[in-house]
């Protein structure tokens, strides 16, 4: 079994939310929403590793597993959300000032020190993007550490792309190529058309030594996966960010299992190898 | 003169088996053991022996359970009912904490996790594995759960090795029973034919030896004859288990088997009526609840038995992901007898029966299995599900 996370130990219970307020708030798309966030009081979590999760506690509704999409220096939490549920409906709807719990974080993050010295190919599908963010700026942070970068994100619509400002601004990099594709489009839109597989051939990497890491719906990451050990990829070096419900976020409450792991203390990221056998069976 | 220490032993009579619930209630402990109620065995408050079955014996196969009258006075002439110890540690329904709006934030107040010490009186071998498998749940991963951990705490596990085995048993098969190896802080034997009865009471802990101190003057030392017997009530309990199940290489058996047609055949007779995992000792799964005030200014946070069979234990995005019947009783089988290993290094399964008992259309997991170690055949229906 992989190497758990250790228990955050900020909180009395387990289980109880810390609080925080709403700093500020962004509209991403028409059904995603960014949060910035700030501890109310002394009390706050501290992440370990980028790819890690928080639960969010809308008072009163309930909590809803979020990734964090970036820690800012002052420890503010950003997150980005869609409006699916109730709970993420009162998450959405929150202003400024107005008051949310955390607990966490959970899981263990991207292996993307391990991948030092590494070709990254980074793709995302839709709200894929917001938990592999801080990848992309611990590359931009230390680029000359690795070698090719190339990043392709995929969305349903031109509308449904989320950061469409920052993707736009890590276009004009030089140091790094970025494919920016979606399902369907109008004729506004003048740029790629078509899922992210359809872009990986254009991808330049050397299979032997590269790192992926992958994040949207599990059909995406299973062919993407697929993909990408085609051409020579050793699948332990394709990291993938499963999802399924989950309630409780620390191994008890038993919904986030997939076959032999808990998602929530075991991944959520996990290496294509580990579990590219269960992917390929229906309803698991 | 009867040894009181740990692995001390002595035959107590019949007449004086109430001093037994008399010393674990004067040792701080309630007591919580097999009664009859709504026409089954339940564990329930027990005031003194005779809120005991006495002289009741259950009758159980695939789909049924029936209380019958015994032609004696046994105590414990039966084997295990619906309930299970674990609604003790891991309650149905569990208030977690209470948030409470304040000022502009809020402050959250964990539910206090004291309680009674409690005696669970008449727990069998197979239920002292089922407390094992739910303590490796609840408290052997990096976060264990405070309410368990402190219930878990407070108990006195008092065991009594089965004289019978019920029509859905398979204790042997998995190697948890009949007879109790450990795990026990009293045990229990009742020895019975006619003209007589009595118990060996065996002590498997400090703790136990404390509670039975004062029992010396009514312990008689073993004789050799009724270690014999105790023996021979063990062997023969072993020897007519309803069921088996060939337990060996279920690991890899399930984790190479997703798209066996038995899957398909065995989710047209499944309900996903839950009734299966709510009487598993060792179902773990639950479900959160937010219930708030009217104002919304205290919500509690509850926590509730959930199933691996509803629907919307798997909802993702408003969609479930094991929407077939299929796929939620593949989930549960081969959770509680694959994946359970990977997860917590021993079976899920220890061999109670009860699933197979309580479950409205008689499916049988022993039978399943058997179906499954049968090669998929061409002639077979269709099912595969990739």
């Amino acid at each position: 079994m992989p190497a758990s996370a250790p228990a955050p130990t900020d909180s009395g219970h387990p289980l109880a939310p810390i609080p925080y307020a709403v700093r500020s708030t962004a509209t991403e798309t028409p059904d995603t929403t960014t949060l910035v966030i700030e501890p109310r009081g002394t009390r706050r979590i501290s992440l370990s590793r980028p790819g890690q999760f928080a639960m969010l506690y809308a008072f009163g509704v309930g909590e809803s597993p979020i990734g964090i999409s970036r820690e800012t220096p002052e420890g503010r939490l950003v997150h980005t959300i869609r409006r699916v549920g109730p709970v993420t409906k009162a998450l959405t709807a929150l202003t400024p000032g107005d008051t949310l719990g955390v607990r966490g974080p959970y899981g263990r993050g991207w292996p993307f020190k391990e991948a030092r010295g590494q070709d990254i190919v980074i793709v995302a599908g839709g709200l894929g993007l917001p938990p592999l963010r801080p990848v992309i700026y611990e590359i931009f942070a230390h680029r000359e550490a690795y070698g090719r970068v190339e990043i392709i994100f995929g969305a349903r619509t031109p509308k449904d792309l989320v950061y469409y400002d920052e993707v736009q601004s890590w276009r004009r990099r030089t140091d790094i190529r970025i494919q920016v594709t979606v399902d369907a489009a109008g004729r506004d839109w003048y740029g790629d058309v078509g899922v992210v597989t359809t872009r990986l051939p254009d991808a330049r990497f050397d299979p032997t030594r590269t790192t992926a890491f992958l994040c949207g719906p599990e059909i995406m990451m299973r062919l993407v996966s697929e993909a990408i050990q085609a051409r020579g990829v050793d699948p332990h070096a394709i990291w993938i960010s499963m999802e399924r419900n989950m309630k409780c976020a620390i191994g008890l409450c038993g919904h986030c299992q997939f076959g032999p792991v808990f998602l929530c203390r075991d991944g959520p990221v996990f290496p294509f190898a580990d579990l590219a056998p269960l992917l390929r069976v229906r309803e698991v | 003169m009867v040894e009181l220490g740990v692995g001390g032993r002595g035959i107590l009579p019949r007449r004086e088996f109430p001093r037994l619930l008399e010393a674990i209630t004067a040792s701080g402990y309630e007591i919580v053991g097999p009664t009859v109620r709504e026409g089954a065995i339940v564990y329930d408050r027990l005031r003194g022996v005779d809120d005991l079955p006495i002289g009741w014996t259950d009758r159980q196969e695939g789909g049924q359970y029936r209380l019958e009258r015994r032609g004696d006075e046994a105590l414990f002439g039966y084997t295990v009912g619906p309930y299970t110890w674990k609604k003790f540690l891991f309650p149905a329904r569990e208030r977690l904490f209470t948030a409470r709006r304040e000022g502009d934030s809020f402050v959250v107040i964990p539910e206090p996790t004291d309680g009674p010490k409690l005696a669970l009186f008449g727990m069998r071998a197979c239920e002292l594995a089922g407390l094992d498998i739910t303590d490796t749940v609840f408290q052997g991963g990096p976060t264990p759960d405070p309410g368990y951990r402190a219930r878990r705490g407070r108990i006195l596990r008092v065991a009594v090795q089965c004289g019978q085995a019920g029509g859905t048993c398979f204790c042997v098969s998995m190697g948890t029973g009949p007879g109790v190896r450990g795990g026990a802080d009293l045990v229990v034997t009742e020895i019975l034919s006619p003209g007589e009865h009595r118990f060996r009471l065996d002590i498997g802990s400090e703790e136990g030896a404390r509670v039975v101190r004062g029992l010396a003057s009514v312990l008689a030392p073993v004789p050799p004859e009724d270690d014999a017997r105790v023996e021979a009530i063990v062997a023969r309990t072993a020897a007519s288990m309803g069921r088996t199940m060939e337990s060996r290489g279920l690991r890899d058996l399930l984790r190479e088997t997703l798209d066996h047609p038995r899957w398909q055949h065995v989710a047209n007779r499944c309900l996903s009526c839950t009734n299966c995992t709510m009487v598993c000792p060792t179902c773990f799964c639950s479900t959160h609840e937010e219930v708030p005030d009217l104002n919304a200014e205290t919500v509690e946070r509850w926590r509730r038995w959930d199933s691996c069979f509803n629907l919307g234990f798997s909802e993702l995005h408003g969609v479930s992901v094991r929407k077939s019947g299929l796929s939620r009783y593949r989930q549960w089988l081969t959770h509680k007898l694959g994946t359970w290993h990977d997860q917590f290094g021993s079976s899920g399964c220890v061999g109670c029966g009860r699933c197979i008992t309580w479950c409205p259309v008689a499916i049988d997991l022993t039978e399943e299995v058997a179906a499954l170690r049968q090669p998929a055949t061409p002639s077979a229906p269709p099912g595969g599900n990739r």
